[in-house]
């Protein structure tokens, strides 16, 4: 999930410039003693490490960091003489505002690309301000498709957008549902209404029932909801076969939870980019709440020996192996490849480098890449499913390390 | 579809959140009532409460019930000498100031968890945690039953300290009378902090009976807050009773609001009720008139 509401009280402001003014000592002074290395390339890595997002944008900054180390140890950039990465860090502080000064910052240090964002508004922010310097921007997770649709040549993005990951969650429903006999009818939906939440509904509402299933009732609620009773009881007046929730990570949990308290049993419970559903903090937290939960969601490849080699030294770190470090982990090589085959660290030239890039990844299970108005093409999402307290990968079937428990047992 | 007996169950759900709201909205009341002013920093000092029940468990493996022991009376000093040595002082003997001195400490702590802890959210898996009693038509969430049950006994214990006790009887004199309590030879400035660090240790309590079914992050306090503000309004600024009827009403009315009207317009009904206060009845249910 990568759109987050950040309501924006006055309490809330000034919570957030007074932190800004906090952290200025200690995360601005970082890209001083980074930039001291000597000449290399700059690559300005930005994130939402402040204010509302700021956990996952500090995970974004571990993955793209650790991406940064890795590069420099095993030589730099070879085509530039083995030039080092030089990592100018910044951040948005969850706001699209603070995404575009970090933009001004970034150019004024003269990078060659900025690699993060984070969240699809400020994803938008900062591919505008980055356009006005034909500065290449790499997106690394904001799933707006209005990031790459509006046109913009500095803006690549190599994961997949909201329209790709819908279409294919949509699909792989009535898979899972047909292999395993067609046993779910009906579905309530239960969303977060704001952009995320209720546009992801409206699409459910809009093509659940060309696939053969009946929505009983869509349930909208406000974030944060401090109690899921009402919702649950309604979801068991009805008792629906599959129950489809669209929440952030706190509300999905607290939902998730609540249902295990009310023995609210569905068939299936099936997200899409759920804030929860593929988070190992969940599933080591509340396996109960977790079990056989199914998202299609951003998701590495289990198969490869990097994404696991990955996954381990990230665990060893005492973090949580989330898709945020991956998907910045992904977006710094792609820069570091393009930098590779540009030969130079000039903006123009990359960004041609970065359109023509084949870049494959071998953390995710994407089919081969190919930019097509920034939008990598071969960017796709997987299902998983929560089994054995562990996340497994059961669609696409050339990735899957399980197969889909589904209906849950009884 | 809709039997008679859903509804019994969303308004059991409604009392057993709304007196969880109501605990929050004590210490509000006991603080407006003494001090005249709006504690701004009661959400986030509920928010740094959370975080203590947390990492008492986390760290110290102490259950939340148990915490409260310690926390109760950590917070009650916390209180005390946050209202004694920071609020008092720096409000220069104008009552109004408090309430900005109040606003900044908010951020301040607000700031000062994201800070040490980060914005991510935290959650303990107790054993009990999904333990609940079959009613036969629903379900009743053991932690909620038992946090239902402590709000009523704190409400009687605050009763009973202001009924009879002599800190109870001189709190009463400086809300009704501050200049003639001084001459009485009441230390107001002990006063009001004594009625903070009670307010403050109220939602010590609340985050002890939270933290087994909800999440801690550096903003969680707030979600309780603007609730516990209406609950305020609604029971009588200042009133014991008041915030208990008002918490479980407003529990209640989320509850129904909720599932005739959905989440998001079930909140609704709340503001309704807190404006409506307002125009017909500005005292409050219990509040004596101003």
């Amino acid at each position: 999930m990568s759109e987050q509401k950040v309501p924006l009280s006055r309490r809330r402001f000034l919570a957030t410039t007074a932190l800004g003014a906090a952290a200025a000592s200690g995360t601005l002074a970082m890209p001083s003693i980074l930039r001291a290395q000597g000449a290399g390339v700059k690559i300005g890595l930005l994130h939402p490490v402040t204010g509302a997002l700021s956990y996952s944008g500090q995970q974004g900054r571990i993955g793209a960091t650790m991406a940064v180390e890795e590069i420099n140890a095993a030589g730099g950039i070879k085509a530039l003489g083995g030039a080092k990465i030089d990592p100018v860090l910044g951040d948005a502080q969850s706001t699209p505002d603070g995404g575009t000064a970090e933009v001004e910052k970034m150019n004024a240090a003269e990078v060659s690309c900025i690699v993060g964002g984070y969240a699809s508004s400020i994803c938008l922010a900062v591919s505008q301000a980055a356009a006005r310097y034909d500065l290449p921007y790499a997106v690394d997770v904001g799933v707006a498709d209005s990031i790459v649709t509006r046109g913009l040549k500095n803006t690549f993005r190599f994961g997949p957008g909201f329209g790709v990951i819908a279409k294919t969650a949509l699909d792989n429903l009535a898979t899972i549902n047909d292999q395993a006999g067609k046993p779910a009818k009906t579905v309530i939906i239960v969303h977060e209404d704001s952009l995320f939440g209720s546009g992801l509904a409206k699409l459910l509402n809009a093509q659940l029932p060309g696939k053969g299933f009946e929505i009983l009732e869509t349930i909208p609620h406000p974030t944060p909801t401090r109690d899921f009773n009402t919702v649950v009881l309604k979801i068991k007046a009805q008792n629906p076969d599959l129950v489809i929730p669209a929440d952030y990570y706190n509300e999905y949990v607290l939902l998730a939870r609540t249902m295990l308290e009310q023995r609210v049993r569905p068939k299936g419970i099936y997200s899409v980019l759920g804030g929860a559903a593929s988070s190992y903090k969940f599933v080591k937290e509340f396996p109960d709440a977790a079990k056989y939960i199914m998202d299609c969601n951003h998701w590495f490849n289990p198969k490869s020996e990097k994404a696991q080699a990955l996954k381990k030294a990230v665990e060893d770190k005492g973090q949580f192996f989330t898709y945020e470090l991956y998907m910045n982990y992904n977006a710094v090589y792609l820069v570091a490849d393009a930098l590779e085959h540009a030969g130079s660290a000039d903006r123009a030239k990359l960004t041609a480098a970065l359109a023509a890039s084949t870049f494959a990844s071998p953390i995710m299970p994407y089919g081969p890449t190919k930019f097509v108005n920034g939008q990598n093409e071969g960017a796709a999402p997987a299902n998983t499913q929560v089994l054995d307290n562990d996340i497994k990968v059961i669609l696409p079937p050339e990735f899957a390390n399980a197969k889909a428990v589904f209906p849950i047992p009884a | 579809m809709l039997s008679p007996l859903i509804l019994i169950a969303a308004v059991l759900n409604g009392l057993m959140i709304g007196a969880v709201y109501a605990l929050v909205a004590l210490g509000l009341t006991l603080i407006y009532g003494v001090l005249h002013i709006i504690n701004f920093a009661h959400g986030a000092l509920l928010s740094a409460a959370l975080f203590a029940a947390f990492f008492a468990y986390q760290k110290l493996g102490l259950d939340p019930y148990l915490a409260a022991v310690v926390l109760t009376p950590g917070f009650f000093v916390l209180g005390y000498a946050l209202q004694r040595f920071v609020i008092g002082p720096a409000s220069h003997g104008d009552d109004r100031n408090m309430l900005l001195v109040t606003l900044g400490l908010a951020v301040l702590i607000e700031n000062a968890l994201l800070y040490a802890f980060r914005a991510d959210t935290r959650t303990i898996d107790l054993a009990y945690g999904f333990k609940s009693i079959d009613l036969g038509f629903t379900f009743l969430s053991l932690p909620r039953l038992i946090s239902f049950v402590a709000v009523f006994a704190v409400a009687l214990a605050l009763w009973l300290i202001m009924s009879f006790t002599d800190t109870g009887k001189a709190i009463r004199a400086v809300a009704k009378e501050k200049l003639g309590a001084e001459l009485a030879g009441i230390d107001v400035a002990h006063i009001y902090a004594v009625t903070f660090g009670l307010g403050t240790a109220c939602v010590a309590i609340a985050a002890c009976l939270l933290i087994p079914t909800y999440y801690v992050n550096p903003s969680a306090g707030n979600a309780f807050v603007l609730i516990a503000f209406t609950i305020v309004v609604l029971g009588g600024m200042g009133s014991v009773p008041g915030a208990l009827i008002g918490g479980l009403l407003i529990g209640v009315v989320e509850s129904l609001g909720g599932f005739f009207f959905g989440e998001s317009l079930g909140q609704v009904g709340i503001f309704l009720i807190f404006i409506a206060v307002l125009l017909l009845r500005p005292r409050g249910l219990f509040g004596a008139s101003a």
